[in-house]
């Protein structure tokens, strides 16, 4: 059992995939719970969407990948957030404004330049078993530095997702703390597209910290059950694709989405037991009689 | 005994715009009944001709304010007439002001909070389901002190147990916020506010949406935190069941309209284009307590079922000694005339000092 379990490690690229899932996975299951309780859960699909226009961009021009995509994320991501600071425009629409226009870009200059040599298909769906070292190097390195970053940022970050306008009466500097925000939010996509793809990144922000939160009700507590289940998903989702001979993006996101599913049906149940026991202290003959 | 003082209305009903202008005509500009601030007070907050804006927007205008240390006051007014931007522009949280607005002796520039401030929002405006504690709200109020750790150390663990405690919030910290009760909720964020030690306390309707007794509480906390020598400046749309009770009232509409304690502002005139619409004010004679009321044709004092006056007026007596208030008897020579031709001699001042007893 255990052999057959560690049969695919002896292949290089399997190992490579692996680290590239595991880390990723963490990743977007820190960096979403932040997404989340900003109500903001679709500006992972969106930015994800606009640096696709980048991508292809930067492939047109010969810049590195993930500084040309990175810096064009960069740069949606805060043209999202200040225009979603104009009152009669919502961080919806403006999310729909700019992510889809620059995911527009990019189709309309690939259908007009057919000779590009780059796997786009890969861009869009994931291709994580021709991840490379550089790759790995470029993962480990966000990882590392978001995960710094949360960790000195921590209280900042939590007093500016929770109460955005009050935190500055209290000192946190929200507007640069939203713009490091949209910078490790542009990173992470950028160092992801290559695991899960463009199409699937929104699952892999969402379900880990929407499902952690059905498990407790502390900050704290949220963001290190996210960041481990994004893992976890993103380990077993490889192992999920080697066997069962699917793509490695939509494995890691179906088991992500079984994981939600699982644990929102055993907390509907604790719920109900409750619901039920509560009721039955009531229709007892002891209800309202002090014991003590 | 009620005595009552329509400063403008008429027989056959005016309309609520043409008794608003009409108390208009009544009064001097806004610039004239600005009290002048006694030499030995210093200002807690200072504004001079300060106007602000969202854009092309004007939330307010003109405006000359000053409140002292030590003062509790209140800012009332009907939505939308700049009371919370009032607040936001002393809190340096006003994207477009102009004119000078100076806190705890210090400038006030927009985007840059001033030191030694806490602030309490409406409560409404707070997300019931994100994941925080009590201890996790409480502890923000102290980011400023806390080292570069994500967790807190011991003496900030203990500083938050001490604030919980004194707001009568012990054995709490670990409770999620959405667990607790109204009262409750809003003690957790005067918790946040107060744990920075501010000298000024800035609370935005803090008695909105709480019932009648929650409100004495908090009306009670925030006077023995004045007490205590902590500037109180809060907004409220509750004339009769706070703003009456406290020291010193500004009435807010666009601009400052009048300021003053209770005895001073809350005039028919006054009241009226404060708030866009006919008010009426009823005086209880034996207690000095003040009943203000609609004088519209759907208020209580809508002629002729003017009976409502003495049902009501029965109850301030009742909600004044809930806020611990004992009516002082009349001080003979102690009186002031009005400043407007109809209002009634004012023989006595109510207690208001004793909302700090």
């Amino acid at each position: 059992m255990i052999e057959t379990l560690l049969d695919p490690l002896n292949y290089e690229f399997f190992r490579h995939g692996l680290i590239a899932a595991t880390l990723t996975g963490g990743l977007c299951g820190l960096i979403g719970v932040y997404i989340v309780l900003r109500r903001m859960s679709y500006i992972g699909h969106g930015l994800s969407h606009a640096i696709f226009g980048g991508a292809v961009v930067s492939a047109m021009m010969g810049w590195n990948f993930f500084i040309g995509a990175g810096a064009w994320g960069f740069l949606s991501a805060l043209l999202i957030q200040g225009t979603a600071r104009r009152r009669n425009i919502g961080a919806d629409a403006a999310i729909g404004i700019i992510t889809t226009a620059s995911f527009a870009l990019g189709v309309a200059l690939i259908s007009k330049t057919r000779s590009f040599e780059q796997n786009f298909e890969s861009a869009l769906f994931g291709n994580i078993l021709g991840v490379t070292p550089q790759d790995l190097i470029a993962i480990g390195a966000v990882t590392l530095v978001i995960a710094v970053a949360i960790f000195f940022c921590y209280k900042q970050l939590l007093f500016a997702t929770f109460d955005p306008e009050i935190a500055p009466i209290y000192g946190v500097p929200t507007r640069w703390v939203d713009a490091g925000f949209a910078l490790a939010l542009a990173a992470t996509i950028v160092v992801c597209m290559n695991v899960v793809g463009v199409t699937l990144i929104a699952a892999a922000i969402v379900i880990p910290p929407v499902a952690a939160r059905l498990l407790t009700d502390s900050f704290g507590r949220l963001v290190i059950i996210s960041a481990l289940l994004g893992a976890a998903c993103g380990f077993a989702g490889m192992f999920v694709s080697y066997y069962g001979d699917i793509a490695s993006g939509p494995a890691i996101i179906l088991l992500a989405a079984a994981a939600f599913g699982l644990i929102y049906a055993l907390t509907t149940l604790r719920g109900s037991r409750r619901r039920l026991s509560a009721g039955r202290l009531l229709d007892s003959p002891l209800a309202g009689v002090d014991v003590h | 005994m009620i005595e009552t003082a329509p400063m403008t209305r008429n027989g056959n009903g005016t309309s609520d715009a043409a008794a608003a202008a009409a108390a208009s005509s009544v009064l001097p500009p806004p610039s004239s009944v600005l009290r002048p601030l006694s030499p030995d007070l210093r200002p807690a907050v200072h504004m001079q001709t300060v106007s602000a804006s969202y854009g092309a927007a004007d939330v307010f205008s003109d405006v000359t304010l000053e409140i002292a240390e030590g003062e509790f006051a209140g800012l009332i007014g009907p939505s939308g007439a700049g009371k919370t931007s009032l607040l936001k522009a002393m809190l340096g949280s006003m994207p477009h002001v102009a004119g000078a607005v100076t806190v705890n002796g210090a400038p006030v520039n927009p985007g840059v909070p001033p030191a030694g401030v806490g602030y309490v929002p409406q409560i409404e405006t707070v997300d019931w389901s994100f994941p925080v504690t009590v201890e996790d709200v409480v502890m923000m109020g102290r980011l400023r002190r806390m080292g570069p750790l994500p967790w807190p150390n011991r003496e900030d663990r203990r500083a938050v147990d001490q604030m919980l405690e004194r707001l009568g919030l012990a054995g709490l910290a670990r409770r999620h916020i959405r667990e607790l009760s109204g009262g409750q909720q809003q003690r957790v964020f005067l918790a946040r506010a107060l744990i920075g030690e501010p000298r000024l306390l800035i609370l935005d309707e803090p008695t909105a949406s709480v019932d009648v007794k929650t409100r004495d509480d908090i009306l009670h906390l925030l006077a023995e935190l004045n007490r205590q020598g902590i500037t109180v400046v809060m907004t409220t749309h509750e004339l009769n069941a706070v703003a009456a009770h406290l020291p010193f009232v500004v009435c807010v509409n666009g601009g400052i309209v009048a300021q003053g304690s209770p005895l001073d502002v809350f005039t028919a005139p006054i009241l009226s284009r404060t708030f866009g619409s006919e008010m009426r004010v009823v005086r209880d004679e034996e207690t000095g307590g003040l009943l203000v009321a609609e004088a519209g044709r759907h208020g209580p004092f809508a002629e002729p079922a003017f009976h409502h006056a003495h049902l009501h007026a029965e109850g301030i007596a009742h909600e004044r000694s809930g806020l611990g208030l004992t009516p002082e008897p009349p001080a003979s020579g102690q009186g002031h005339r009005h400043d407007h031709p109809d209002a009634r001699t004012r023989e006595t001042a109510p207690a208001l000092s004793s909302v700090a007893d």
